[in-house]
């Protein structure tokens, strides 16, 4: 007799959002391990970042989702993120009038001790910087900022919004070398369009299109078969070094 | 010279009074993004309370530490209202910004009203303590005392607001909100302890804005706060929404403006000549004096 499956740590079902009268997520269910990386995968609109601000309860939504067995559907933003979910968001969400230290010592949660020394370790460049305004700083800082700030308490999930987007490639490596880190201790969900990222640091991948899920698997047996991705991402070529598709700045 | 010194200071006595209000309004407009027309109530309240409070409160009075004590009571009267009305009509309300004017433009007209129910219509001459009687001999310039008092309170106010937003954690919340609330939101933080914090601090503000205009103006009336709330508003609009330091240096400017024109020209026109800055500001500055770094709230 076989163990039964492990519960997933995120479980979300039948996800709608309407943004001024659009119907942009229409049913998006998909379930995330309590290890490894899922990465969340589509086009450009398709609704990815939509989705992980509906599971955050960033936007109005319907539907179900349950986190570590707690159903979080109605709680809110802040209640969510106590639980235990670390946010870096596309925009990398960082307080430009802040500085760097004020960034992280907002994301200080009660009751835990900061991991200054984590951050540190990871991104020395955030302890020299710090009293720097974060409005300053170039694209790559400010994403280690963004990554730096979840990492600074002991979260139980990271998601992980286009963390590579716009960023010049010797600072993408950067940043997929520190996402491949995280993912070794916190679970992570990866919003991506850097296929090379996901192959390298993702385990199971969920592809929306039209703000429903079109198909969940193995990275790599979606990433293997060029026909399947390319029908799916409009890509083809996933073994390129981790450079963004859209170039960016350092 | 000596009516250049006089128009100076009293421009920046009424520039001082104008941030008391603005700065207030500027917060809560930069972090909730509401526009509270009720503000101008919250200092019609302090003003009030401060004047009951010369003539009735037991320990208070109309000069020395018995008037501090009446301001310290129409500060924490104009708090408690900007609290309630936080907590009872604002926070149902968030996001939607109509409604959120039609309560704040119903409390705005209700309280003046319930006050002159209450005291009438007519002026009532407001408690003028010795040490602000008078005045002071500056440059050749016979100037009101109490103008000093003013900026010497609003330039405390900045001080603290700074202080406020540099040293404490609600501060960092508050400048942070102002920036991306939701962010502020996902990082675990309940920004709305921060909305009721922003909307008391800004009511306090108000209400020793209430207290001193009647210093100022000699009287209190059921509306001056609705008439001050103009100005402030439009202090806030050329400071920039989102920065303290813009709305003091806005503050002044419109308070410099008014006197000067009003003296130079046709007494009254001061009021168009402001209206004018505000023009050209909103023309070549979008953002207000503040401008790119309209974020920042410090």
């Amino acid at each position: 007799m076989s163990a039964a499956p492990a519960a997933p740590l995120l479980d979300v079902a039948d996800l709608h959002v309407w943004i001024e009268g659009s119907h942009i997520l229409q049913g998006v269910s998909f379930t995330v391990a309590d290890h490894g990386v899922t990465s969340l995968l589509g086009r450009n609109g398709v609704g990815k970042t939509t989705t992980v601000k509906a599971v955050l309860g960033l936007v109005p939504r319907t539907g179900r989702t349950v986190f570590a067995g707690r159903d979080i559907t109605a709680d809110p933003t802040h209640a969510i993120a106590s639980l235990g979910i670390g946010y870096v968001p596309e925009d990398r969400g960082v307080f430009a009038g802040l500085t760097v230290a004020e960034n992280l010592r907002l994301a200080e949660r009660r009751g835990q001790t900061p991991r200054y020394e984590l951050v540190h370790d990871l991104f020395p460049e955030l302890a020299k910087r710090a009293a720097q305004p974060a409005g300053t700083l170039s694209g790559g800082q400010q994403q280690m900022l963004a990554i730096g700030r979840v990492l600074l308490n002991e979260n139980r999930l990271l998601i992980v919004d286009e963390p590579t987007k716009g960023l010049a490639p010797r600072v993408v490596a950067e940043v997929a070398d520190a996402v491949a880190r995280v993912a070794e201790e916190v679970p992570v969900l990866l919003v991506e369009q850097n296929l090379a990222l996901v192959r390298r640091v993702a385990g199971q991948a969920v592809v929306v299109d039209a703000g429903r899920v079109v198909h969940t698997g193995a990275v790599l047996d979606l990433l293997d078969d060029a026909e399947r991705t390319r029908e799916l991402l409009g890509v083809s070529r996933t073994s390129a070094p981790a450079t963004h598709p859209q170039g960016g700045t350092a | 010279m000596s009516t250049v010194v006089l128009l100076v200071v009293t421009g920046l006595g009424l520039g001082a009074l104008y941030f008391l209000i603005a700065s207030g309004l500027s917060l809560i407009f930069g972090l909730m993004d509401v526009l509270n027309f009720a503000h101008g109530a919250f200092l019609s309240i302090g003003a009030y309370a401060t004047w009951w409070a010369s003539g009735h409160l037991p320990g208070a009075g109309s000069d020395g530490f018995g008037f501090l004590v009446s301001v310290a009571f129409g500060v924490a009267a104009g708090t408690l209202a900007a609290t309630l009305v936080e907590l009872g009509v604002i926070r149902p309300l968030y996001g939607r910004h109509r409604e959120q004017i039609l309560v704040t433009v119903g409390l705005s007209l209700a309280v003046p009203a319930l006050i002159q129910a209450v005291w009438g219509a007519d002026p009532l001459t407001f408690p003028r303590p010795a040490l602000v009687s008078g005045t002071v001999s500056l440059l050749g310039a016979a100037i009101p005392t109490d103008r000093f008092l003013l900026i010497a309170v609003a330039g405390l106010v900045l001080a603290g607001l700074l202080l406020f937003g540099s040293r404490t954690r609600y501060g960092l919340i508050v400048r942070a909100g102002v920036e991306d609330r939701a962010m502020v939101t996902a990082l675990g933080i309940d920004v709305r302890k921060s909305f009721t914090l922003v909307f008391a601090i800004g009511g306090a503000a108000a209400a020793l804005a209430g207290a001193l205009g009647g210093l100022y103006f000699g009287v209190v009336t059921p509306f001056q706060g609705t008439s001050l709330l103009i100005f402030a508003f439009i202090v806030v609009v050329i400071g920039g929404t989102t920065s303290t330091v813009g709305c003091a240096v806005a503050s002044v400017a419109v308070g410099m403006v008014q006197q000067f024109a009003n003296y130079y020209t046709v007494a009254g026109l001061g009021d168009i000549a402001v209206v004018i800055v505000l023009a050209a500001v909103l023309l070549t500055r979008q953002g207000g004096l503040a401008g790119a770094t309209a974020g920042r709230v410090a």
